[in-house]
């Protein structure tokens, strides 16, 4: 088994200067019911290239983590640093795929893909050929000129990941990008992801709720646990590339893994219920 | 084609209902004439001029009034919608002084400017720019954070996210209130234009009064109608479904 995975702490890769830091992170949020820990002392280092995975429950604060990443949401308290400097306001080479995915209507494909160049002040002729570059790395060139709501699920997504990569950006976080796919796009769109990343490098830390989606992935595992999010393990995934949901290996990484967050799904299922019956 | 055919139907109808009427010889004529007594009249003010004058210098009053309201307003939105300050405060007074009815502000136009061009600019502007403000500034706070949040992210920043995110977004919005506001600014027009010679087509209105003559009356009714509708359907219908169809929003019943 060990051949496969490795627990280990989550502030690993110590040789090399992490491309993401994040020292003692806690994010407090004013309620009306008082004040909401929704992450706790979170310590976790992201290398350079590498394809971190978040695993929690619902309510785990795994978006506000992405947020926090995307300098788009300050940390109550702790730091977050990149490349060894510390993050202070949005940071543009952090570039968010949200779950909802924020595709502006009124813009075609390729405008909403040429977005963050233009407001980079990139000529129009250059962000014009970039954005097609984009496009055809995800295989959707003809559709160059079509509005968003006239996209597919799968294709809405694919157009959001071109906008993101467009930017160049140096690292993607991606906010349970195919939660709401359906399993064979979801599948084409692991494939094409995993393709992207390997020809990229980006550094990539993904958030889903879907514990093979995540073993699938990523080379590193991090499981939150539920309300206050605190990490729980993180596993490095050694299971050779391409991979296949369907690999028995890595059911079994997987089935180790959800173990772990069965726990904190059934406390959150608790709180949940409670919070019906209070309110 | 058949919804075309049934509305000239309706009005060949009533067109029929208004000329029986006529025959019955309830009223005097020159209190209910009939169709072809306004048909002549609208020939007349046509042949001679006079509707003619009037619309040029009444569609130039309401290009001027409402195009002033529109920027204003649109600006005075965005400003409301940005700030919670200016919404307490701006905001709250903006909505009551939607409920007045633009003709509340002649009196005090007629006082402050006198009988002139200036008195009847300013009760049309004031008759749309707040529902121009009010319909801005929800539309920007309809904008979903995730637009303000994905634009940031993408690298927009201050004047940006305004050109490029929140306006764009809250076009479909901005056009209602384009429109209600045109709507606003007509009636606006028409009734501050019956304070004095001011030749538009509220004057010829009166002018109608003046000389009893109830067909001019009807007439520039008509007139004032078909220009009102004209610009309705011929610019905003086509902008609305225009910005509908793009963003994907359903299409309005």
């Amino acid at each position: 088994m060990s051949t496969i995975w490795a627990r280990e702490r989550a502030e690993s890769h110590p040789k090399e200067q992490p491309k993401l830091h994040l020292k003692h992170v806690t994010r407090l949020f004013q309620t009306p019911n008082g004040p909401l820990t929704a992450l706790d002392d979170i310590s976790l280092n992201v290398a350079e290239g590498e394809f971190l995975c978040l695993v929690g429950p619902s309510g785990c604060g795994k978006s506000t983590l992405l947020n926090l990443m995307a300098g788009l949401d300050r940390p109550t308290e702790g730091e977050i640093w990149k490349d060894g400097e510390r993050l202070d306001g949005p940071a543009t080479d952090h570039i968010m795929i949200f779950q909802e995915l924020g595709l502006f209507p009124w813009l075609t494909v390729r405008e909403n893909v040429e977005f963050g160049l233009r407001m980079r002040g990139v000529a129009k002729p250059e962000r014009q050929a970039r954005a097609r570059e984009y496009l055809r790395l995800v295989h959707l060139s003809h559709f160059e000129r079509s509005y968003i709501h006239q996209l597919s699920g799968g294709m809405k997504q694919r157009v959001a990941l071109a906008r993101a990569l467009a930017t160049d950006p140096a690292v993607l976080l991606m906010d349970e990008p195919f939660a709401a796919l359906d399993a064979q796009t979801r599948d084409r769109l692991h494939e094409e992801l995993e393709r992207i990343w390997t020809e990229t490098r980006k550094t990539i830390v993904f958030v889903t709720h879907n514990v093979r989606e995540a073993v699938r992935l990523g080379d590193r595992v991090v499981v939150l646990t539920f309300r206050p999010g605190r990490i729980k393990t993180a596993l490095t995934v050694k299971l050779p590339r391409p991979r296949h949901l369907e690999d028995p290996h890595l059911a079994l990484v997987a089935r180790d893994l959800l173990v772990q967050l069965k726990e904190e799904i059934s406390r959150s299922a608790k709180e949940e219920y409670r919070d019906e019956e209070s309110g | 084609m058949k919804k075309a055919a049934r509305q000239l139907l309706f009005y060949l109808f009533l067109l029929l209902v208004w000329q029986l009427l006529f025959q019955r010889k309830l009223w005097p004529p020159y209190l209910f004439p009939s169709p072809t007594m306004v048909g002549e009249a609208l020939w007349q003010g046509f042949s001679d001029r006079t509707f003619l004058v009037g619309v040029t210098i009444s569609m130039r009053r309401i290009a001027l009034g409402y195009g002033f309201a529109v920027v204003l307003g649109v600006v005075l939105g965005f400003l409301i919608a940005a700030s919670d300050f200016l919404e307490a405060t701006v905001g709250g007074l903006v909505l009551s002084l939607q409920s007045l009815p633009s003709i509340c502000w002649l009196p005090l136009a007629i006082l402050w400017f006198g009988l002139s061009e200036r008195a009847i600019l300013f009760v049309v502007v004031m008759g749309s720019l707040l529902s121009v403000t009010i319909n801005t500034e929800v539309g920007v706070r309809h904008v979903p954070k995730l637009y303000r949040m994905a634009g940031r992210n993408l690298g927009a920043r201050g004047f940006g996210v305004f050109a490029h995110v929140l306006f764009p977004a809250s076009l479909p919005h901005l056009v209602v209130g384009l429109k209600q506001g045109w709507a606003f600014a007509w009636r606006s027009l028409i009734s501050g234009e019956m304070i004095f010679v001011s030749l538009g087509l509220g004057h010829l209105l009166m002018v109608g009064r003046d000389l009893n003559d109830m067909s001019q009356v009807i007439a520039v009714m008509i007139v004032i109608m078909a220009l009102g509708q004209l610009v309705d359907q011929l610019i905003f219908r086509g902008v609305e479904s225009r910005i509908r169809n793009r963003w994907g929003l359903a299409r309005e019943v």
